[in-house]
């Protein structure tokens, strides 16, 4: 991504983000659970983006066991990185939610807590197994198997966690009627800010990289022209 | 159950919301840590760059213009 395209989507991010956040104070509704479910639209919203972050990992580690390319491995890692960062604030501020609504930060008998820590677990593993493997080739060729059968088990868990019953967290959506017409507008801009965010995170992560390995072949080049 | 009351959800409400800044922040500043140090080995070998172009003699003081920000704003 170029320089000008990747300062457009940082404020196109700040300006969903801010946008997002207003509306959940200015704009939506209190509801039953009162001010403290003002948390649902950043808690979700970014439980929903770890999630399908983990699955767009799996799309890329798709595509470099089919080309064999580096570049999707990189977009792979990077996006579990990512993903499992985001999966870091999911849990802080489910805890602080919890906290607040039922009087614990943490409730071992419900499933879909339970099941996110299994699944972020799942992820932290990821480096390990990567940076254990000495070889690149053969460590983007773990990593992406990796990814795939991890990204394959998130869907799989979620299924499982709609079909347990619940024990105190709610499903989400899932009840009769839905969220009201202003509470869901106001979601729908925070999980748009929450998105835009990752991307864009991404987006720098992958420029980094991207100079990283510009630099080294630099110094290659360089090293090997004093060589010579 | 209940809802809280405003000046007790408030509390967590805010921890939430910052938690989540505070996160966000420390993530930028290590990318930012990372850029400080690309920056100064790119400049590394720019000077190791324009050494090799003036031959073996004594590399000639960087100009201003071709030291990276880092370089100029330090001390």
């Amino acid at each position: 991504m170029s320089p000008s395209r990747l300062r457009n989507l940082t404020i196109l991010t700040a300006l969903v983000l801010g946008a997002g956040f207003a509306l959940v104070f200015f704009y939506a509704p209190l509801e039953r659970e009162g001010f403290v479910q003002k948390i649902f639209y950043l808690h979700v919203p970014l439980a929903i983006v770890a999630l399908a972050g983990f699955i767009v990992a799996a799309i890329h580690a798709i595509r470099h066991l089919r080309s064999g390319d580096p570049v999707h491995d990189y977009r792979a890692y990077v996006s579990i990185h990512m993903s499992v960062i985001f999966g870091v604030a999911v849990l802080v501020t489910g805890a602080i939610w919890a906290k607040a609504q039922w009087g614990v930060w943490w409730e071992w008998r419900e499933p879909t807590l339970v099941s996110f820590l299994i699944v972020f677990l799942l992820y932290c593993t990821y480096y390990p197994l990567r940076f254990a493997i000495p070889d690149r080739e053969r460590q983007a060729r773990y990593a992406s198997v990796f990814a795939i059968t991890a990204g394959a088990f998130v869907p799989l868990n979620f299924l499982a966690v709609r079909l347990a019953e619940s024990f105190i967290h709610p499903r989400t959506f899932s009840s009769a009627g839905g969220l009201p017409g202003e509470m869901m507008f106001t979601f729908l801009v925070c999980l748009a800010g929450v998105a835009l965010l990752w991307t864009t995170l991404v987006a720098f992560e992958l420029a980094a990289k991207r100079t990283r390995a510009d630099l080294g072949r630099l110094r290659r080049a360089l090293a090997e022209g004093a060589a010579a | 159950m209940p809802a809280l009351p405003l000046d007790e959800a408030g509390k967590y409400v805010a921890a939430a919301y910052v938690a989540f800044a505070v996160l966000l922040l420390v993530y930028v500043g290590i990318m930012a840590a990372r850029l400080g140090r690309l920056q100064r080995e790119i400049a590394e070998l720019a000077n190791r760059a324009e050494r090799r172009e003036n031959g073996a003699g004594e590399p000639p003081a960087p100009e201003l213009e071709k030291r990276s920000i880092g370089e100029r704003i330090a001390p």
